[in-house]
């Protein structure tokens, strides 16, 4: 009997330990599928479009599958400074990131002006909304129309009202910010949907408050309202930046980067460089991807260091 | 609530208020009015320089010439072949490790968290050359599941985010009574945690249904034919095509448009829900 | 045996119960980029020559043109057909280059090509060795539309084209009576290239032009700046806003007439006509005469097809090779396409206006046969050069930045 009572003593302990073990194993078991997946797609790809920015390589493997690049250290990243068609990417990224964050204004604008109860305003804000789950292939495809030359409404518009046409995806100095426009439209339509939650969470205790004490207008927005929308403004802030960063699609379609390459981006002359169909040098593509990703990671470590600053609070 | 409502001011601004909300939704829409507009109108209209006048008929034909002499069809159903297991493959990883990083106090969590969170935000441009090449090898170019296994892999960073911040809002004591009951790890995850995760990946599918629908880029990297392309690539080429014949242009954007509309509208709180991120709640 | 790339493992399957009907039969295969009439010609070709080798079986897949640009990079490492499509010239150099391609010169010393395909034997030859069998070309020139001329009282040319000086004069009324002398539609930046090519061959001859085309000579020396000299004449009369519209958008202007003339290749004849014109009001001349007494040299970019280095079967590969390289099968195909063969034996239809303009304009061009700016061209230097011609054909009082900058670009690819 004795050996029975040693194992029924036993039991709990052993089991504790078991317990132990699966919560330290457990959260690498519930880890592992996605981890595997994000570092063979998303981390390893990185380090190997790093390591290939120091190659020249044509893409192209030899008969028997034998890489066929060759070692060039730092010569891509030299011949950038010197690209004049990297140089007006940069520029181009500019423009779009500066004028991109016109989103935040207008979206905050049309929230405002939707943020009441009045019959129907849900359809109202859902087709508000609407740009944004339209496909950027599709935005373009319909700015394109609009702009085009001798029949589209823009050209038609600005010929009636200066008597010349301007046909704006022709033009080498006005192209971008036809793109940027089209762009803009559901950037806007995200941020206004991300304001009109928020002001939705605005504490009304407040805004009466400061009513009694005589505030209105702007600024009540500017003192009361706009402190409030903060974390809405902060996602505004980072997805409009992500959004002016990725601004492939629409370049793509709109112009391939044209006029004589007025309209390039980081992000399509990178692809240009690797995939297009005078490309194929794809170590000096990875090298301009090499600066998109910099360039971003300033963004992105500005939000992680934000998400950390939140997360200690807790 | 901000601004005051409208009911509250004088039956001038009330009027004007309800004048102006239709004239402004049209301005805002014009663009997309402009191209269904465009979708329905009769060749022979185009032909003759009637770009925006009254349509000389509704041509329906535009749709059905679109589905009969292009394969439109086939890329539609391209997409949902990888839209589809790109949902459920994305949110099902991230499940997982969204259950992993709320619930254990682990080691180096905060870094795998990060490391989703910073993946997620990665430009595509520099993962594009490897993920190519290794899709290749692996004899996945040109394939739906080769599309597929990246958009899953990818999803994975922003869809963990969302996960992780929606477990840690649930009330953690659920689990501490579970664990005092000695229910092992996984039943945690599968019979008490999952249950409550519905409106979380309700919302993650909607967005990450609208998300790969309307992915341009990977389908031009990873895929190049018919047999394979999404609509959003396959539109893109059968622009090529369509120069000039802008009723087929248009249909056809109005076409790939469809089905993210659709599911915007039937699943908008959800579709919102995802949008902002939990973090504006 | 001919089949599409999404019946690809049906008619596999069939095949394999063909062939174990038919147990000698020896299997090539083929990958090509046809569209509908040229893959039917090609169809109707292999059927012949599998009825004279009843022992060969030739299985052609068929890709989508655009894709195929693509395709062809993956399948020659990763699963080598016999034979692949392809274009001559620089075209193929990075697959010669990088082992790719196999060296066929035996087919072309076997078969007597060197003759047969002379004219197009420099664009086929790298390191003095023959790398695919050209088969078809086609020309460029200028198409004009006759009612756009009566309109603006010009007189119509001929066949032979004018010379330059009127060309402008003519250019001159066309402007006077608001129709566009010159069209095109750049955004796809190559039809530029045409232009280009046309006044640079006219102004310093096609040596110059080639050397330009592979780096050899600056874009600052006095003979480029000729060529854009002769291009800044032009420039004031060519169709504004080209840089936004495609070379389909110009045609219609066109085949509209409100351009009187358009440099481009005989493909676009089929366009010009499914827009309503006809024989009677289309027309075609050879770009005129710039500088006085040079040998006449024209543009005709020719397609290929190719031995692949990983081929598994060779042998019969090559014999294919030799019938595509006959005046027999050149004929039959480039027949049913409207185009022109390469090999000097061959016969075209003599009804086609187009086609014997063009088959004259080339069999007479003594200067020589230049492939096409981006096929003449290193892919990068054609690109820079394409981005260089559409700017200036929009911003002409940019020619320094534009040529200092081809000129760093030329410095930079082909180190001095």
């Amino acid at each position: 009997m004795a050996q029975a009572s040693d194992i029924a003593a036993a039991v709990p302990v052993r089991r504790a330990a078991s317990r132990w073990n699966q919560r330290t194993l457990a959260p690498w078991l519930f880890l592992a599928p996605g981890l595997f997946m994000f570092t063979l797609y998303v981390l390893w790809p990185i380090v190997q479009s790093v390591t290939l920015s120091f190659y020249d390589w044509n893409g192209l493997y030899g008969p028997n599958g034998e890489f066929k690049g060759t070692f060039v250290g730092a010569a891509n990243y030299r011949e950038l400074m010197t690209d004049p068609a990297f140089e007006t990417s940069l520029w181009n990224n500019l423009k779009w990131l500066v004028l991109y964050m016109l989103a935040l204004p207008i979206g905050l604008f049309i929230a405002i002006f939707l943020n009441q109860t009045v019959r129907g305003i849900r359809l109202y804000k859902s087709l508000f909304f609407f740009p944004f789950v339209i496909s950027q292939v599709v935005v373009g495809l319909m700015f394109a129309w609009f702009y085009a030359p001798n029949f589209g409404l823009f050209y038609l518009l600005t010929e009636w009202i200066t008597g010349k046409g301007i046909a704006i995806l022709a033009d080498p100095d006005l192209v971008t910010y036809g793109i940027i426009a089209a762009g803009l439209w559901p950037q806007i339509a995200y941020v206004m949907i991300l304001y009109l939650t928020g002001l939705n969470n605005v504490a009304p205790d407040q805004i009466e408050a400061a009513r009694l004490d005589g505030a209105k207008g702007w600024r009540m927005l500017w003192y009361v309202v706009l402190p409030q929308l903060r974390p809405a403004t902060f996602i505004a802030v980072i997805v409009t930046v992500i959004g002016a960063l990725r601004s492939f699609d629409l370049v793509s379609i709109m112009t391939n980067g044209g006029p004589f390459g007025s309209s390039r981006v980081l992000s399509y002359y990178m692809y240009e460089k690797a995939l297009g169909e005078y490309g194929f040098r794809m170590g000096y593509g990875a090298a301009i991807a090499v600066v998109l990703f910099a360039i971003m990671m300033i963004f992105i470590s500005g939000f992680i260091w934000k998400m950390w600053r939140d997360e200690k609070e807790r | 609530m901000f601004p005051r409502p409208i009911q509250q001011a004088s039956t001038g601004t009330q009027w004007l208020y309800t004048i102006a909300l239709p004239i402004a939704l049209v301005l805002w829409l014009f663009p997309l009015l402009g191209v269904a507009l465009t979708s329905l109108r009769p060749a022979s209209d185009l032909a003759q320089g009637n770009y925006f006048g009254m349509p000389s008929g509704i041509a329906w034909e535009n749709y059905v010439y679109i589905f009969t002499e292009t394969p439109i069809g086939q890329y539609m159903i391209n997409s949902l072949w990888v839209t589809i297991p790109t949902v459920i493959g994305a949110v099902g990883l991230s499940l997982m490790t969204g259950f992993a990083l709320a619930v254990y106090g682990f080691r180096g969590n905060v870094l795998v968290f990060f490391m989703f969170v910073a993946g997620n935000f990665v430009p595509f441009q520099i993962l594009m050359i490897p993920v190519r090449d290794f899709t290749d090898q692996l004899g996945m170019y040109d394939t739906w599941y080769g599309l597929a296994l990246f958009h899953i892999a990818f999803q994975t960073g922003f869809c963990t985010l969302f996960m992780r911040n929606f477990i840690k809002a649930l009330p953690y004591e659920l689990i501490e009574a579970a664990r005092v009951e000695g229910v092992a790890e996984w039943r945690i995850f599968w019979y008490i945690v999952l249950p409550l995760m519905r409106p979380a990946i309700a919302a993650l599918s909607v967005l990450v249904f609208t998300f790969i629908w309307n992915d341009f880029f990977w389908a031009t990297v990873l895929t190049q034919g018919v047999d394979s392309q999404p609509i959003t690539a396959g539109l893109s080429s059968l622009n090529g095509q369509w120069i000039a014949q802008w009723h087929l242009v248009s249909a056809g954007s109005i076409l790939a448009a469809l089905p993210p509309v659709a599911m915007f509208f039937l699943m908008q709180k959800h579709f919102i829900a995802g949008l902002t991120l939990g973090a504006v709640k | 045996m001919v089949h599409t790339l999404a019946g690809a493992v049906a008619l596999g399957a069939a095949l394999m119960l063909s062939t174990s009907a038919m147990a000698q039969q020896r299997v090539v295969t083929y990958n090509g980029d046809y569209d509908p009439i040229p893959l039917a010609a090609m169809e109707a070709l292999i059927a012949d020559f599998e009825a004279a080798n009843p022992e060969i079986d030739i299985q052609f897949t068929n890709f989508d043109h655009e894709a195929y640009k693509n395709a062809i990079r993956n399948f020659l490492t990763a699963d080598p057909p016999d034979l692949a499509n392809w274009y001559a010239a620089n075209r193929m150099r990075p697959f010669v280059e990088a082992g790719l391609f196999a060296d066929i010169s035996d087919v072309w010393a076997a078969n007597g090509l060197n003759d047969a395909l002379a004219s197009s034997l420099p664009s086929m030859t790298i390191d003095g060795k023959q790398w695919g069998i050209p088969y078809t070309y086609y020309q460029w020139g200028i198409y004009y539309n006759r009612d756009a001329y009566a309109a603006a009282g010009v007189e119509v040319p001929g066949p032979e084209g004018v010379d330059w000086a009127t060309f402008l004069a003519n250019c001159e009324k066309f402007k006077a009576a608001s129709i566009d002398c010159v069209t095109t539609g750049s955004s796809a930046l190559w039809p530029v290239a045409g232009i280009f090519d046309y006044l640079s061959l006219r102004t310093n001859g096609y040596q110059f032009h080639s050397d330009l085309a592979a780096g050899k000579v600056s874009w600052t020396s006095p003979e480029a700046r000729a060529v854009f000299a002769e291009f800044a004449k032009l420039q004031p009369y060519v169709t504004e806003n080209h840089a936004a519209i495609d070379w389909q958008d110009a045609a219609a202007i066109f085949v509209q007439g409100k351009a009187a003339n358009y440099v481009m290749g005989n493909f676009a004849v089929g366009v010009f006509k499914e827009g309503g014109m006809t024989n009677d009001n289309l027309g075609f001349m050879v770009f005129p005469e710039i500088t006085a007494g040079l040998a006449r040299a024209e543009e005709a970019p020719t397609d290929t097809i190719h031995l692949t280095s990983g081929a598994k079967n060779p042998e019969d590969a090559k014999t294919f090779l030799a019938y595509m390289a006959s005046a027999e099968a050149q004929s039959k195909w480039n027949a049913a396409v409207g185009q022109l063969p390469t090999n000097k034996g061959a016969t075209v239809d003599a009804a086609d206006p187009f086609l014997s303009a063009g088959f004259a304009a080339l069999s007479t061009a003594t200067g020589g046969i230049a492939q096409f700016w981006d096929r003449d061209a290193d892919a990068e230097y054609a690109k820079a050069g394409m981005e260089g011609f559409q700017r200036f054909l929009v911003q002409p009082e940019a020619l320094e930045e534009i040529l200092s900058q081809l000129e760093a670009t030329r410095l930079r690819l082909f180190p001095q």
